[in-house]
């Protein structure tokens, strides 16, 4: 929420942390020579400082070099300089630098589910701290952690002291991050990507609790993410990145709600907005019927020991017509993607009817599954998991309709009219998937999955790995195949953001059931769950709506066509 | 409490796989061709009739193939491997004599491997790409690549017949009848060139692998946390990087703990070293088929403890093993 009054008032003009002409090199024969040039800025006592950027603009880059943690000798600073506190961090010895870090300056970072040593106790984590940077009494120390873990909201801290880091949750290790960046009260904060890997209600706490603590300690927090929302959520002055430079520098409301810098106008463009517009009912047959459906996981865990059971689906029910996209919506763990394996049968329901037209899919089996696989299709997440690196494009698009029996030439002329339809142009065939970026990757698992001809598209999370930019792109891509080919489409994301924009109607999973299923723009704006509207209250930055300005821009920029990365 | 159930249940495990194991050994020597009375009794002249029968007679060979095994497993589980015509002497007796020897070897030269596979390993990872690191890398490789046997006449011929400084082969100094601190001395003396053969090859591996090991571990996310809390890079190096680093070492070292037992044939054999190794050398010679089953039986009892022993070390180095 961009205040820009609250803003204003908030912001101390003392200046903590200044950047001037910061140049960073790169090795030689990287993408470009320098990771980070010419970039100057300031960070207050007290405010929250967000740097934003697409993946590769150099961020984390900036992070590092200020903490003194660039991968050294390969990549360094090469001009300019960073004051801090009054001196140059450019200059000081390692040992100054290490005495800084942890009691001067704090940093949290993007994973926390590998950020914790797994071999030590939370505890001892933290009380690490307190030992690089002097002597305490061991009392003293456990109260103080303690009061840490207290401060940072984590329950039953007397617990939690001695507990190991796999044993929490995302969010909670995330928080025994923070506390352990604050156990010496650092005059700054630098957090790069800290909620990105988290759920939308986990993340919503997160920014809570970072701002909390930002006002209650008068701290400068420097906030890395790529994420338009988060920035209209938390911050106070906002930089602008692209490519290692800092184009656009201004306050909150200025950067978000009157972008000067076309980069900057085809960013927040890019951004799904919240609001769905008004969708017409569709019309189609129905194509897809679920019922019932349920699939438990059992876990051995040996011969003697009592199984772990799972329900993953409980009772899900759901139909698609022809011509729409359902999406299904949920947090991490709440089962959607395991629906969309069972659609495509890459896993056997327990339970449950498919009805796919008159087909009982979920009870084709042998010869007979193998014909009818090809009528749905999948899209994965990962775009570069999920192409076989030792294959040509054109082999990876033309393998399905191979096993099916089309001859070699017919099916690699249809690869050649798929990936230009794409977007691809049949300059692709003969590449291979480490040649193209994440986008153009995703538009080629997309050409793999409709190779087949599918009337049933399941996408999960096609989106989730890209950059905002490209992710429009591949958004729109599918909205114009479904409606050019007529298909029905599944999709799953974590995304409500992406869901407002795609989706005809949605169904909200949580721990295995749907607890809200209806028409997109009804379920957003008269949510009847209590849990789609804790969801709906979670999407960061849901009060900022996206300047005319930078629609335009978006608009404008991809009438160019060619995809941007 | 939790860690007693499941070490019961680990070793409930074990034993299950070594009557498996025993089962298996049964049906071994019923495969190799003729009768397996002949067999057992070796292919020694003595094999008469009446030899013969006997032998029928005491495992009941003439009876169905069920009753066998269970005579067979029988004699297992009181212990009685049977008996090695060919030495004359019961085969749990003969192992058991050879037994600490080569414990005493084995133990020697994996401890020699472990703690310097260690130390170099970590040595090589902190100065990766310098000269230290070079020296290590290329000295494992040519430890790990040079056979055992080569390494071990080469040392004799350099360290007992050029220098003279230690015994050529042996355990103890064949009729010098010490006892007491002498003896332990003399022992000492001979376990020094077998030991470090052995050790050196094993060294290697651990070496290797505590250096990549370590390398995968300092790349690692909560390694970075660490520095920006301002730990000491000394501090960093021992307790956020090694510690996790020798997981995989102490996984190797189970596995290998278990086979060196019966492993250390080549090393057993050219240093005249009284263990199981060169029993089994000598067993294979002569076709003590009982012998070879009972050192088969033996080794693969080593193996499953050695297993089970890293089962529980695991337990406590990684908090993350469920003991369930």
């Amino acid at each position: 929420m961009a205040k820009p009054g609250k803003t204003d008032e908030r912001r101390r003009d003392e200046v903590l942390l200044e950047v001037e002409g910061l140049s960073i090199a790169l090795p030689q024969g990287a993408e470009r020579a320098h990771a980070v040039e010419d970039i100057s800025f300031t960070l207050n006592r007290n405010e929250i400082l967000c740097v934003v950027g697409e993946s590769g603009s150099g961020k984390s880059m900036t992070a590092n070099a200020i903490m003194g943690l660039l991968p050294k000798p390969h990549v360094r600073p090469v001009a300019g300089s960073i004051r801090f506190e009054g001196s140059d961090l450019l200059t000081q010895s390692e040992s100054a630098l290490r005495k800084l870090r942890g009691s001067r300056v704090g940093m949290i970072f993007q994973e926390p589910m590998t950020a914790l040593n797994p071999l030590m106790t939370v505890g001892k984590q933290i009380g690490e701290v307190f030992d690089a940077h002097g002597q305490i009494d061991r009392k003293e120390r456990r109260r103080l952690i303690l009061k840490l873990l207290d401060d940072v909201g984590l329950p039953d801290p007397e617990i939690l002291i001695d507990t190991y880091p796999f044993r929490l949750s995302g969010g909670q290790r995330q928080r025994v991050m923070i506390a352990m960046a604050l156990a010496l009260e650092p005059a700054m904060l630098i957090a790069d990507e800290p909620t990105t890997a988290l759920d939308v209600t986990t993340q919503a706490q997160i920014l809570e609790l970072i701002r909390k603590l930002q006002e209650s300690r008068n701290m400068g927090v420097m906030f890395i993410t790529h994420d338009f929302g988060v920035v209209a959520e938390i911050a106070d002055r906002v930089a602008v990145m692209q490519t290692g430079r800092i184009v656009e520098l201004g306050t909150a409301d200025e950067v978000l709600n009157d972008p000067k810098h076309d980069y900057t106008r085809r960013l927040i463009g890019a951004v799904p907005q919240f609001a769905p517009p008004e969708r017409p009912a569709p019309a189609g047959e129905i194509l897809l019927n679920v019922e019932g459906l349920r699939k438990t996981y059992v876990t051995s865990r040996g011969l003697f020991a009592k199984k772990r059971e799972v329900a993953a689906a409980k009772d899900i029910t759901f139909d698609i017509r022809r011509g729409e996209t359902l999406g299904l919506v949920g947090e991490s763990g709440s089962g959607k993607s395991t629906v969309g394996r069972c659609l495509v049968r890459l896993l056997d329901t327990d339970g449950g009817h498919i009805r796919f037209r008159e087909l009982d899919f979920a009870s084709l089996k042998g010869e007979a599954l193998r014909a009818q696989r090809k009528h749905i299709q999948m899209v994965f997440q990962d775009p570069y998991a999920s192409l076989n690196p030792r294959q040509k494009v054109g082999r990876i698009v033309a393998q399905g309709p191979r096993a099916n029996g089309v001859p070699e030439e017919e099916a690699m002329a249809r690869a050649k009219e798929l990936l230009e339809l794409v977007g691809l142009g049949a300059g692709a065939l003969d590449r291979y998937p480490h040649e193209f970026s994440g986008g153009q990757r995703q538009r080629i698992g997309i050409a793999r999955a409709l190779a087949l001809e599918p009337e049933l598209l399941v996408a999960d999370e096609p989106v989730s790995a890209l950059d905002v930019s490209v992710q429009a792109q591949v958004l729109d891509l599918l909205d114009d195949i479904k409606k050019r080919l007529n298909l029905a489409m599944l999709f799953i994301t974590h995304d409500l953001r992406v869901a407002a924009q795609i989706c005809d109607r949605m169904a909200v999973m949580r721990l295995g059931e749907i607890v809200e299923y209806g028409r997109t723009h009804e379920v957003f704006n008269n949510p009847q769950h209590e849990y789609t509207k804790a969801l709906l209250s979670a999407v960061p930055g849901r009060d900022w709506s996206i300047p005319e300005v930078a629609l335009q821009q978006a608009h404008g920029g991809q009438s160019g066509g060619a995809p941007a990365r | 409490m939790q860690k007693l159930s499941f070490i019961i249940k680990r070793l409930f495990k074990a034993v299950v796989v070594l009557l498996a194991i025993v089962v298996l050994n049964f049906f071994l020597i019923r495969a190799a061709p003729g009768d397996p009375a002949q067999v057992m009794a070796g292919e020694a002249g003595a094999a008469d009739a009446k030899f013969i029968e006997q032998l029928q007679e005491k495992f009941g060979l003439n009876k169905p193939l069920h009753e066998q095994l269970a005579i067979y497993v029988g004699g297992i589980v009181t212990f009685d491997l049977g008996y090695s015509y060919r030495q004359e002497q019961p085969v749990a007796k003969l192992i058991m004599d050879r037994l600490p020897a080569t414990l005493l070897l084995t133990g020697t030269a994996f401890f020699i491997s472990i703690a310097l596979g260690l130390l170099f390993g970590a040595i090589a990872a902190s100065r990766v790409g310098t000269l230290a690191d070079t020296a290590v890398t290329s000295l494992a490789l040519l430890f790990y690549a040079t056979p055992l046997f080569w390494v071990a006449l080469m040392s004799i011929l350099l360290f007992s017949v050029v220098l003279g400084w230690l015994p050529a082969y042996g355990m103890v100094t064949v009729g010098a009848n010490l006892t007491g601190f002498a003896y332990v001395l003399d022992v000492a003396e001979h376990l020094v060139l077998p030991a470090l053969t052995l050790g050196l090859f094993f060294m290697a591996i651990y070496t290797r692998l505590t250096r990549s090991s370590m390398l995968e571990v300092a790349d690692m996310d909560f390694v970075k946390t660490a520095r920006a809390k301002g730990v000491h890079p000394a501090r960093i190096t021992r307790v956020h990087v090694l510690r996790n680093a020798v997981l995989p070492v102490i996984t190797l070292a189970g596995i290998q703990a278990g086979q060196i037992v019966g492993g250390a044939v080549l090393t057993e054999t050219v240093f005249a070293w009284p263990g199981i190794g060169r029993l089994m050398y000598d067993a294979l010679f002569q076709r003590d088929y009982n012998l070879l089953l009972g050192i088969f039986f033996v080794s693969s009892a080593m193996v499953l403890l050695f297993n089970l022993i890293t089962d529980v070390v695991y337990t406590f180095v990684d908090p993350r093993i469920e003991l369930k």
